[in-house]
């Protein structure tokens, strides 16, 4: 590998310069501007000009409502990082270690096809099969006739599901990676010093995956709290989330200061659950 | 172990079911004649023929087609660009300059989108097409260079001394050795940033001015006013075209590492 001198600067500059021009200019600044919006008394659509304030953070303290909103969509995420969890992980177990050869390379394809596809797309499909004499609801009448009219849709349970199912490949994703790398001599050696399936698993196995686990957990439940799609369409009036008012204030109310306070309280709140969690994470790793 | 293994095989094919399950449903709905989704089952591609009347969709699939191509040439060869830099070269900022493609893909999509609205609207870039491409072309940008870049890291640089030395120009090199070598990595990029574009929704929601929108966007529209097998039909072409994408993607870039 070559190192930078004076010739090669200019070589890198132009390979690395569009890509990062683009990214400053619609990442990065708008970023900025988003902050410097939040602390703005009007909308930037009134003509009048604005000055700074904290208002609409002071805002966020007053109203009780928006602090439930801001619980509830932690909750959410939490929910559906846990369910994928659960879902995911044996899945990825059984992908990485019990199926062999050709077999695993079509149901890992199996298993990331839907990744790419559209998540309105599946959001939507999920209405077809919660909704009052949906699938779900002609399951259940076989099983019990007289069962009630089942109604699913436009429900917290359904806006889970929803999430789950968009985000379940992530953590299979994930894990399977970190699980595939523990070498099976690894795993021979723990069995041939007499350690019992589970003792294998909880001393060794998942230890060793746990890299895996945590990115696939923060890929999940950092957009879950920000979603707003799903629980518009699983969810109905429901399943409101503080993704939703923000949606709202951008949207209908026009109130584009406050929506941006929103956006970066919510950020702010995940990015301190996740340094939070990190030195207990980082314990547990060390601890191998 | 054996009756463990067996079990985790079983759970494997109930995931898989579960994740199918919901689009397969969609899809034979989408080829039933009633306009309620009543049942039985009468097969009747009446809601396809429906679509090839219905202008405003087939524009929004104009559009998104047409966004797709131009963001995958666009983000593609400026991410190519990037990744050979960092692939090639070690120098002061790298790591930052690393770091910094993981924003687009770690914050929510919401924050995004709306932050482009806010700074397009001062810097008086209007919402519509080009706005939208601005935008795709940012979120697809770190895939092509993570992905590009996996494909350098095993890269034989071997080889391209050996041309040098054999008295072969840089562009000889390029053209002939590096190129070829790299397609598989740019071919596969380059998909993957057509996926994310073609998929891309809460963006475009945020940027489409009223009557110039995407596919996913005019369908949120529709969803939102109420189900009919016609979203059946769309969703159901949509998800075709996105597995096709990705199975394609499949064959020129190895998910998962060794398999």
């Amino acid at each position: 590998m070559a190192v930078a001198d004076q010739r090669n600067r200019g070589t890198i500059l132009a390979l690395t310069g569009p890509a990062y021009l683009w990214l400053t200019v619609t990442i990065f600044l708008p970023l900025s501007a988003m902050l410097y919006c939040s602390f703005l008394d009007k909308s930037p659509l009134v003509p009048q000009p604005a000055s700074l304030t904290l208002k609409h953070y002071a805002a966020f303290i007053e109203r009780p409502v928006y602090q439930q909103l801001m619980l509830w969509s932690l909750e959410l995420g939490a929910v559906v990082t846990i369910c994928c969890l659960i879902i995911g992980y044996p899945a990825a177990l059984a992908l990485a270690k019990v199926i062999k050869g050709r077999w695993r390379e079509a149901m890992f394809l199996m298993v990331v096809l839907p990744f790419w596809s559209n998540a309105l797309v599946r959001t939507f499909s999920w209405t077809m099969v919660l909704r009052p004499g949906g699938l779900a609801d002609q399951a259940i009448h076989v099983v019990a006739p007289d069962a009630p009219a089942l109604n699913l849709l436009y429900s917290y349970p359904a806006v889970v599901v929803g999430l789950v199912h968009s985000y379940l490949p992530y953590m299979i994703l994930t894990c399977y990676i970190s699980l595939q790398a523990i070498d099976d001599s690894v795993i021979e050696a723990a069995r041939s010093l007499g350690a019992r399936s589970g003792a294998l698993f909880r001393r060794v196995v998942f230890p060793m995956s746990l890299p895996g686990v945590l990115a696939g957990s923060a890929l999940i439940f950092v957009p879950a709290v920000g979603s707003f799609m799903e629980p518009r369409i699983l969810g109905g009036a429901k399943g409101a989330t503080l993704g939703m008012a923000v949606e709202e204030q951008f949207t209908v109310t026009a109130n584009w200061p406050f929506g941006a306070a929103l956006s970066f309280l919510m950020l702010g709140a995940v990015l301190l659950i996740c340094l939070a969690l990190y030195p207990a994470a980082r314990k547990r790793m060390e601890g191998l | 172990m054996k009756l463990g293994s067996t079990l985790l095989t079983a759970h494997l094919w109930l995931v898989l079911a579960f994740l199918y399950v919901p689009i397969v449903v969609m899809a034979v709905l989408g080829f039933n004649a009633s306009p309620l989704y009543a049942l039985p089952f009468e097969f009747d591609p009446v809601w396809y023929r429906a679509l090839t009347s219905n202008t405003k969709l087939i524009d929004a699939g104009i559009h998104s087609v047409g966004i797709a191509i131009v963001n995958t040439i666009i983000a593609t060869t400026l991410g190519t660009m990037a990744a050979l830099a960092f692939a090639r070269y070690s120098f002061r900022g790298k790591t930052i300059m690393q770091l910094l493609l993981f924003p687009p893909i770690a914050i929510p999509w919401l924050v995004i989108g709306t932050a482009m609205l806010v700074f397009f609207f001062w810097i008086d870039i209007k919402r519509g097409l080009f706005a939208i491409l601005l935008g795709h072309v940012a979120l697809s940008l770190p895939y092509v260079i993570v992905v590009v870049g996996a494909r350098l890291a095993t890269f034989p640089h071997a080889v391209e001394e050996a041309a040098a030395t054999l008295g072969a120009t840089p562009w000889q090199t390029f053209r002939r050795v590096t190129a070829p070598l790299l397609a598989p990595g740019v071919i596969g990029g380059g998909l993957f940033a057509f996926a994310v574009s073609f998929d891309q929704f809460v963006i475009s929601y945020f940027l489409a001015p009223a009557g110039v929108t995407t596919l996913p966007v005019e369908i949120y529209g529709a969803i939102r006013k109420g189900f009919t097998p016609e979203i059946n039909a769309i969703s159901t072409i949509i998800i075709v075209v996105s597995m096709g994408v990705l199975l394609l993607t499949a064959r020129f870039y190895r998910f998962g590492g060794e398999r």
